[in-house]
């Protein structure tokens, strides 16, 4: 059987715009959450969100390093981070320069929960105010989901599958998932495989407000605003960014000596069949997709040292954590689970390849992240290690990553350290 | 060089990120400039909106270079 590793990663988040900023961001507690400025919020009921940080900031993104600037003008930023994220794995994989037959065999499964709404939103404005005469002739490649994988394949000239993944929060997790299995089944050896979002704009958090999803009680101490299992906890805070990593078939990647940061063990997937925006309230969903991730894997109780949750800082979070107890045991088997929504806030399609990522370098130094703002832990979190509010220093070999997404779809991934 | 031809060569090198030299009145948006043909669109639409001229889709097809569209904007213009 065809083994599938993970041999380049690529971040760019509310805390850096590089993989080792980001983690050393997060690993110090940091957290990425502050005023809105992409926007005037003074008519919104929410005015905080975890932004990318411009340029100048000390770890601020800057859009010119990957991204021409051609290319940049005309499409949203969910793309040009993408772009950017994507550019970062092939770096790190040592595979920016592949020869035509690698290229033949390497894709793209990059997707968005939402896409370019803040285009989507602007455009329309155009449409109403002057007319459609003044569209962007622009607007439609600039903003659908599937550019992301299709800008990539341009620049670097991947002629693999080429793919997105629209799953909304659960996006990322099943990118990477689905991209895994193309390369199982041969369709490639190798797949860049992730999601990025980028939807603070007016109708975006409206949106996500008026869906009494978002903390709108915290405008005045964004840093406090994510708090998952806290009881204090209300909505979630909406960050923005992108996480891509290098999948590459193991052999593969043996043979021209990459570095092999992980394999790709499990990965199982469901669906509520509930409700469009709430978790089942037993979790049946979540439990149904961790269990097929286990046994794929192979693993059970007590072989998981690390969950990266969904945790969004809602009501969802304690269903979650319940359904992870009855899965790995009330202890959760030894595990750590934190959830870095917590200081990045929740970046929907980009979450689950984001929190991967984390995963990932949690068995690369065999550390895991912290749950920020764990004050006053929720009924049923006791006897669970939530890392409150600092990195814990732990023996990682195999990690769980959950994304859970409106329409009540869910993705669970397992990783596992290679010997 | 003329008030229209500075604006259109600024309008140009804004939306294509070309070096200002680089756009002479020779210059084929497509050929020198590395335009596409929605590009051309864009910038169609561009010098419509700086100029306040109508620059109808027969017209606009046969505007190629950076002087086309100098000249046709200086004879339509209001």
């Amino acid at each position: 059987m065809r083994r599938v590793v993970v041999t380049g990663l690529g971040l760019v988040t509310p805390l850096g715009a590089d993989v080792e900023t980001t983690w050393k961001n997060l690993i110090a507690g940091k957290s990425g959450a502050g005023q809105i400025t992409h926007f005037d919020t003074s008519d919104q009921k929410c005015t905080i969100a975890c932004e990318v940080k411009p340029a100048d900031h000390e770890y601020g993104f800057d859009p010119d390093k990957r991204v021409d600037f051609k290319i940049r003008r005309q499409v949203d930023p969910f793309i040009v981070f993408g772009i950017d994220a994507a550019g970062q794995a092939l770096e790190d994989a040592g595979l920016v320069d592949m020869d035509e037959d690698m290229k033949l065999r390497a894709g793209c499964s990059i997707g968005s929960g939402i896409g370019g709404l803040p285009g989507i939103e602007s455009e329309s404005l155009v449409l109403a105010n002057k007319g459609p005469g003044r569209v962007s002739p622009h607007f439609v490649h600039g903003r659908l989901i599937n550019l992301i994988s299709g800008q990539v394949s341009i620049k670097y000239g991947l002629m693999g599958p080429n793919h997105a993944v629209v799953t909304a929060c659960s996006t990322g997790a099943h990118s990477i998932g689905d991209a895994a299995r193309m390369i199982k089944d041969g369709d490639a050896d190798i797949m860049l495989a992730g999601g990025s979002e980028s939807t603070i704009c007016p109708i975006g958090i409206a949106g996500f407000a008026q869906a009494k999803a978002l903390n709108c009680s915290s405008n005045d101490a964004p840093e406090k605003a994510s708090r998952p299992y806290d009881k204090g906890r209300d909505g979630f805070v909406m960050g923005e960014g992108a996480g891509v990593v290098v999948l590459e078939e193991y052999e593969h990647a043996k043979a021209r000596g990459a570095k092999i940061y992980a394999e790709v063990v499990g990965y199982g997937l469901s669906g509520d069949a509930y409700h469009v925006t709430a978790p089942h309230p037993e979790g049946k969903g979540a439990e149904n997709a961790m269990r097929m991730a286990l046994k794929k894997a192979g693993l059970g109780e007590g072989d998981i040292d690390y969950v990266n949750a969904h945790g969004t800082s809602t009501m969802a979070d304690t269903i979650e954590l319940a359904a992870v107890k009855r899965v790995l045991g009330n202890d959760l088997g030894g595990a750590s689970m934190s959830s870095t929504k917590s200081a990045i806030g929740h970046l929907l399609g980009g979450a689950g390849a984001v929190e991967a990522i984390f995963c990932i370098l949690a068995i690369r130094d065999q550390i895991v992240p912290p749950t920020l703002n764990l004050d006053d832990p929720d009924e049923g979190t006791e006897g669970v290690d939530l890392v409150p509010k600092v990195a814990k220093k732990r023996e990682v070999k195999a990690v769980l990553n959950n994304s859970f997404g409106f329409g009540g779809t869910n993705a669970s991934l397992i990783m596992k350290a290679v010997d | 060089m003329s008030d229209t031809e500075e604006r259109v060569k600024k309008i140009v090198v804004e939306h294509l990120g070309v070096e200002a030299d680089k756009v002479t009145m020779d210059a084929s948006f497509i050929d020198d400039l590395g335009a596409d043909s929605l590009d051309i669109v864009e910038l169609v639409m561009a010098f419509e909106e700086e100029f306040g001229v109508e620059i109808p889709d027969d017209a606009a097809e046969k505007i190629t270079t950076v002087g086309d569209a100098v000249k046709y904007i200086e004879e339509h213009k209001g």
